[in-house]
């Protein structure tokens, strides 16, 4: 943690600098690749709304409550939103790869900006459209019989862009350590990514699942992130689930900063 | 403007330590423009990533633009500007928002940042090319685009790493304009790594030459010449007149040499200020009688030096 504190330190030590406007001016940049190529938000929103709609028909067949429809989109919805977290977060480390390749990250490196900014600053990023595509997938699920609470949806997404912050962070982290062969950087985000994925009950409940993967899901943080997550769609913020969820989220978060500026500080490019 | 000492820089690799820099002193005043000289791997880029902050030293100090590295790297950072070795701007975006990000990053206000990104654009023949996509542009735009990021905040100091490696002679010249009426202008102080003798014996008013990890050698390119390697002349005589052309030589030089040519023997010796010494000598051989066949004079190059403190070309490492 102290070289967090450290380069905290040093860019307050220069008057006009806050981490925060760091932050704001790594965001920035980042997200002139969407504003200047704006088709790719608008594919980017398609892809989940296609996943919605193939997908919960099937589960609400193969679950067949006799609660309808939908009682399947409140379960599945929040899955939905916390997958689509997982793939852009997951990702941000692959614009970083193409940026250590070409250069420009080096240059940035050598501006004065605060390294967890650079971090965050991407993280978040990745975590923009995503707001736009929960809120867009949740308004397009309410006509199927999805009840909506605007202000646990909020919350729920709030606590989803903590744990994405720490996600975005270790992609970052393993770009960096993966820069000399760029097929590694996938062979491990794509191996990480899919158990971490069903081993928190995202897409199919594990209850009915074998006792082994219910012991690993107990360790999966991801699965407190969906838990908090069904529960707060579901309207409920008394819940201990919530509790779990923002733990997971603020220890990842942390978890993901540490091992990142780490990364950063200590790669040699 | 920098201030260094004992600095050192070792790498773990597996279980092996590599020791990159070993032990560097160095002072750099302001204004001054010094180029590092050295193979690859010597340690220059090592060096250089050590005074710009991106890399801590193992152990030693240094402080650049009065701010000690390991101390303050963010305050080392916002008063220098650092051009790397490849594309500094990202690909994906477009060369307009690039400067006033760039800005940005290092704290000017968006109107300080317009202003100074509209005056680059000038400086650097870049008019024009505001909305273009980065990826469009030429090897040499990208480059001059490069250097724009890297003054952006006007800084004293400013590092360039391999700034010309890869560039065709005429971007090469044309770079070179630039970097020097920055420096004419506004008296910026430049430190510079390169492989390229011709380039540090031209350009640079200071080498440093540094071989594993050390610096060897420290002037300007003209004294290192002059001292580590000489100018050399060869005059070539038939056999008759060896023996006198023997008596002027040794007056005349050090390090006499003697090999069988066509037209005789060649003689050849080292002297001080070859342009002047050469038509002395071949005065007096005249005035006593000796026909002189063939007269060389060879300045030596950087290369010259290099081999003569090392014992190893230069250009065997660069290509290496």
């Amino acid at each position: 943690m102290s070289t967090i504190l450290d380069s905290a330190a040093t860019s307050a030590r220069i008057a006009h600098r806050s981490v925060l406007g760091d932050i704001k001016a790594v965001w920035t940049r980042e997200t002139l690749t969407i504003l200047r190529d704006p088709f790719s938000l608008v594919f980017s929103l398609i892809q989940p709304l296609v996943f919605l709609g193939l997908f919960a028909p099937l589960l609400a067949g193969v679950a067949d409550d006799g609660l309808g429809f939908g009682s399947t989109l409140q379960f599945f919805l929040p899955g939905v939103v916390v997958m689509i977290t997982m793939f852009g977060t997951s990702m941000t480390g692959a614009n970083l790869q193409f940026e250590i390749m070409t250069g420009a990250f080096e240059r940035i490196l050598a501006t004065p900006l605060a390294r967890q900014a650079l971090l965050i600053g991407r993280a978040l990023k990745e975590l923009t459209p995503l707001v736009v595509q929960a809120l867009i997938i949740t308004l397009v699920a309410v006509p199927f019989g999805f009840d909506l609470h605007p202000a646990h949806i909020v919350v729920g997404l709030l606590i989803l862009g903590v744990f994405g912050v720490g996600v975005g962070a270790l992609s970052y982290a393993l770009a960096i350590a993966t820069r000399k062969n760029e097929w590694a950087f996938w062979a491990v985000q794509q191996s990480l990514l899919f158990p971490l994925l069903i081993l928190s009950g995202m897409m199919l409940p594990l209850e009915t699942g074998p006792d082994w993967m219910q012991a690993l899901s107990k360790v999966n943080p991801l699965t407190y992130i969906v838990d908090a997550e069904r529960v707060l769609f579901a309207g409920t913020f008394d819940d201990s689930a919530v509790v779990y969820g923002i733990v997971a989220a603020m220890v990842t978060c942390a978890a993901g900063l540490w091992v990142g500026v780490r990364t950063v500080t200590k790669s040699i490019l | 403007m920098i201030h260094t000492q004992q600095l050192t820089r070792t790498f773990e690799s597996g279980k092996e330590t590599v020791e990159a820099v070993r032990g560097i002193d160095l002072d750099v005043a302001e204004g001054e423009l010094v180029a590092f000289l050295g193979p690859n791997g010597a340690g220059k880029s090592t060096t250089l990533r050590m005074l710009t902050s991106l890399l801590p030293p193992t152990s030693g100090t240094a402080t650049v633009a009065g701010v000690d590295v390991t101390a303050d790297p963010a305050g080392v950072r916002s008063r220098i500007g650092y051009i790397g070795q490849k594309d500094g701007a990202g690909h994906n975006y477009r060369v307009w928002d690039e400067l006033l990000m760039q800005g940005r990053f290092y704290g000017l206000d968006k109107q300080r940042a317009t202003a100074r990104a509209d005056e680059l654009l000038g400086t650097l023949d870049l008019e024009g090319m505001k909305m273009r996509k980065v990826s469009t542009l030429s090897g040499g735009q990208k480059r001059r685009l490069d250097i724009a990021l890297g003054l952006i905040h006007e800084p004293a100091l400013l590092f360039l790493d391999e700034p010309s490696t890869g560039m065709d002679p005429q971007n090469r010249a044309n770079l070179w304009d630039h970097i020097l009426r920055l420096r004419e202008e506004f008296g910026t102080t430049i430190v510079l790594t390169t492989h390229y003798l011709e380039e540090a014996d031209t350009m640079a008013e200071r080498v440093v030459v540094i071989d594993h990890g050390r610096i060897i050698a420290d002037d300007t390119a003209q004294s290192l010449k002059a001292e580590q390697a000489g100018d050399r002349i060869t005059v070539t005589v038939g056999a008759d007149d060896l023996p006198t052309a023997r008596e002027v030589v040794a007056q005349a030089g050090t390090e006499v040499q003697e090999v069988s040519a066509d037209g005789g023997t060649a003689i050849s010796f080292r002297v001080d200020a070859g342009p002047v010494a050469l038509p002395r000598v071949l005065h007096t051989l005249g005035d006593k009688g000796v026909a002189v066949n063939a007269a060389t004079l060879k300045q030596p190059t950087l290369d010259d030096v290099f081999l003569n403190l090392t014992g190893r070309s230069l250009r065997e490492g660069a290509e290496a």
